[in-house]
């Protein structure tokens, strides 16, 4: 089964392994009693857990290609996932829809607090997620900035919230239209730019935002942020710390429900449409007659809209904020659930941000490794799934025609 | 610079066109023009320009110098195209294809048709959101359209299949049924044979033929020298920018300047 050729290769991979580690895995200094500790057993796990990875990714990697060469011959569509199959039958779909409402909304009365904050804080990831999504995933716009209309948001809340008073449910929709205004701000200059020119001015603007919010300190209280946010009230009453939590985790779910529906008849529409010819084929789109910079100006302008929205949430639930909450990584990480998730796809930018939230929170103790898994799966992803965990569903419009009905197929 | 003639208006009516890349003048003071309801076909040696003309029709070069107008015939009116961007210009009524197919090729065969109807519809965001009575009915019309345009090109049995998926010469044919989704009042078709085989090119032909049975009027540029004697009523015949020749099929065949320029010039050794 395995030849010699194979077991040399994995061999040869997990000793380059050895030597790339070496510095970290091998040899530690004590700077207090200045010795050197050489720990040579490190070598061997090196070696046997790299030899080993060797050979399971390379018998995934011959699976993938046993499979494209299936699907080359016309064998089984396997874009299709299992999931989208399920959504399709109306029964098993209100049924999936049931359960998981009925989930959530019980969660806070069997979960403790803490796991109630932390589903907060993914189910404020989720709507980033399909936020972006419109951007990244339907009109093909490679965003690097969105934390920072993220930042106009929760900055809009902290700033009107300490300056005037302005409670949370009025400043909900003045954040999100503040973000979609720099939205728009930002489209405007970009528009000629496609692909990686787009991604770097992006990536500036959002530390553009960023900076200004570090170092005008009159205008944003510099690195020291602001504090003593209110949390959204209900009704004008104050509730108490655990009652706000779980309020806040419901409103959430609402806001996700909100997004789902509206990113979802968006995505079925003209302009959604649009934005998908757009991603497909720019010059052909303007061919066709849509105008490139409106439908661009929307998209950014909608994705940022949402971000905004969040913000405030954001603002609202932490009740302090300060610029080091706004950092590239952040828009990273809401990037990485689009892409994990599957680009275009709101059940998967879901399931993504679920995962990518989630999982370092209940992977407290590998911590220090975070970073590390976070590149090893991204990587192995682009190499698996580059349509993402759930690819985006196939579309089909089902036409009704009176004389014969067998025409057009769900 | 022939009149056109005061019976049939010409639609599409170019004058002067010039058009410089720097120091290298790639169209030089060229005229053409087309009436409704003709098969005009615009032909030439390699580098010739033929696309570069396309590009200064369509806005997405915009031309040093020269008009191009195309008439209306619902306003009754010459619209000047100089200057318009490409997506103005196709709600203008010029609709094109490329030389190098420019499908959506993640959409499918229907959706590609119905994002020909984008510039004759109008829902926006609200109406996406809200779903009201307009934006449905209007959904069902680009459907039920983009569906009879398929069906009329051949490819309703194809309408969810993704358009990379689709064999080559129904590609081409997809994106004639995306042109015609937009209504236009010209329809330019840019090397709409390349690359076929032989089967696929009289299919090709047949269709067109179809098209203009109807009454739409076809600007075609093309290099397979059968198809364009066999389809078009008139052609320009176009050479480093210039153009060379005008007429029926019959006097371009004998056109000496034409066979110059394909063939080259006898010398006399």
């Amino acid at each position: 089964m395995f030849k010699f050729e194979e077991i040399k290769r994995s061999f040869l991979v997990s000793l380059w392994f050895v030597f790339l580690t070496f510095p970290i895995m091998v040899i530690r200094v004590d700077s207090i009693e200045k010795t050197v500790q050489w720990r040579w057993m490190n070598v061997v796990y090196v070696l046997i857990g790299s030899f080993l990875m060797s050979f399971v990714f390379r018998y995934a990697l011959k699976k993938k290609e046993i499979q494209a060469s299936e699907k080359e011959a016309g064998k089984e569509d396997t874009d299709q996932s299992f999931i989208h199959n399920l959504l399709l039958v109306p029964r098993y779909r209100n049924m999936i829809y049931g359960g998981l409402l009925a989930i959530s909304i019980a969660y806070p009365f069997i979960f403790s607090t803490y796991q109630v904050n932390i589903m907060t804080t993914a189910l404020m990831y989720v709507v980033l997620g399909l936020g972006l999504n419109i951007v990244v995933g339907l009109a093909g716009l490679l965003d690097l900035g969105y934390v920072a209309f993220y930042a106009v948001g929760a900055y809009t809340y902290a700033l009107l919230h300490h300056h005037f008073g302005l409670g949370f449910w009025t400043v909900l929709p003045i954040g999100g239209g503040l973000a979609a205004i720099f939205g728009i701000l930002l489209g405007i200059p970009v528009l000629r730019l496609r692909g990686d020119y787009l991604a770097i001015v992006t990536l500036g603007f959002g530390e553009i935002i960023r900076l200004v919010l570090e170092n005008w300190g009159e205008f944003s209280q510099g690195p020291s942020g602001i504090s003593n946010i209110a949390r959204p009230g209900l009704f004008g009453i104050e509730l108490p710390l655990e009652q706000a939590i779980t309020y806040l985790y419901y409103l959430m779910i609402l806001f996700v429900i909100f997004t789902v529906f509206f990113v979802n008849r968006l995505q079925d529409s003209r302009i959604g449409r649009a934005w998908i010819a757009l991603r497909e084929d720019e010059i052909a789109c303007q061919a066709m007659g849509i105008d490139k910079m409106k439908t661009k100006l929307v998209a950014f302008s909608l994705g940022a809209f949402w971000a905004g929205i969040i913000g405030v949430v954001f603002a609202a639930k932490t009740t302090f904020i300060n610029p080091a909450s706004f950092t590239f990584l952040e828009s990273a990480i809401i990037l990485s659930i689009v892409v994990l998730g599957g680009m275009g796809s709101i059940i998967g930018v879901i399931i993504g941000a679920l995962i990518l939230i989630l999982l370092p929170e209940y992977l407290r103790a590998l911590s220090e490794f975070r970073m590390l898994a976070f590149g090893a799966i991204l990587v192995s992803m682009m190499i698996f799934r580059p349509q993402g965990i759930i690819g985006s569903i196939r579309r089909s419009y089902i036409y009704k025609k009176s004389s014969n009905p067998s025409d057009g197929a769900a | 610079m022939g009149l056109p003639d005061m019976e049939q208006p010409s639609i599409l009516q170019v004058n002067g066109l010039t058009m410089d890349f720097g120091g290298i003048r790639a169209l030089n003071n060229l005229d053409l023009d087309v009436k409704e309801g003709e098969i005009v076909a615009l032909i030439g040696p390699n580098g010739a320009g033929k696309t570069t003309f396309f590009n200064c029709v369509t806005g997405i070069y915009r031309p040093t110098k020269g008009t191009v107008s195309l008439y209306n015939k619902k306003k009754n009116k010459q619209i000047s195209l100089v200057g318009m961007k490409p997506n103005q210009v196709t709600e203008q009524g010029l609709a094109r294809t490329f030389q190098n197919i420019r499908l959506f090729s993640q959409m499918t065969v229907l959706e590609n048709v119905m994002i020909g109807r984008h510039c004759r519809s109008s829902a926006f965001i609200l109406g996406a959101l809200l779903r009201d009575k307009k934006t449905l009915a209007e959904e069902e019309d680009i459907i039920r359209k983009s569906y009879d345009i398929l069906e009329k090109i051949g490819l309703s049995s194809y309408q969810n299949e993704f358009a990379k998926n689709l064999p080559y010469g129904a590609q081409r044919r997809l994106e004639i049924a995306r042109a015609l989704a937009t209504e236009p009042v010209l329809l330019l078709l840019d090397e709409p044979a390349a690359g076929m085989n032989p089967q696929e090119t009289i299919e090709l032909v047949n269709l067109i033929q179809e098209i203009a049975a109807e009454g739409q009027s076809i600007l075609l540029i093309e290099h397979d020298m059968k198809l364009v004697m066999s389809l078009s009523e008139r052609i320009f015949v176009m050479d480093y920018g210039k153009k060379i020749a005008e007429g029926t099929p019959e006097e371009i065949r004998n056109n000496p300047e034409v066979i110059k320029a394909y063939l080259g010039e006898e010398v006399d050794a």
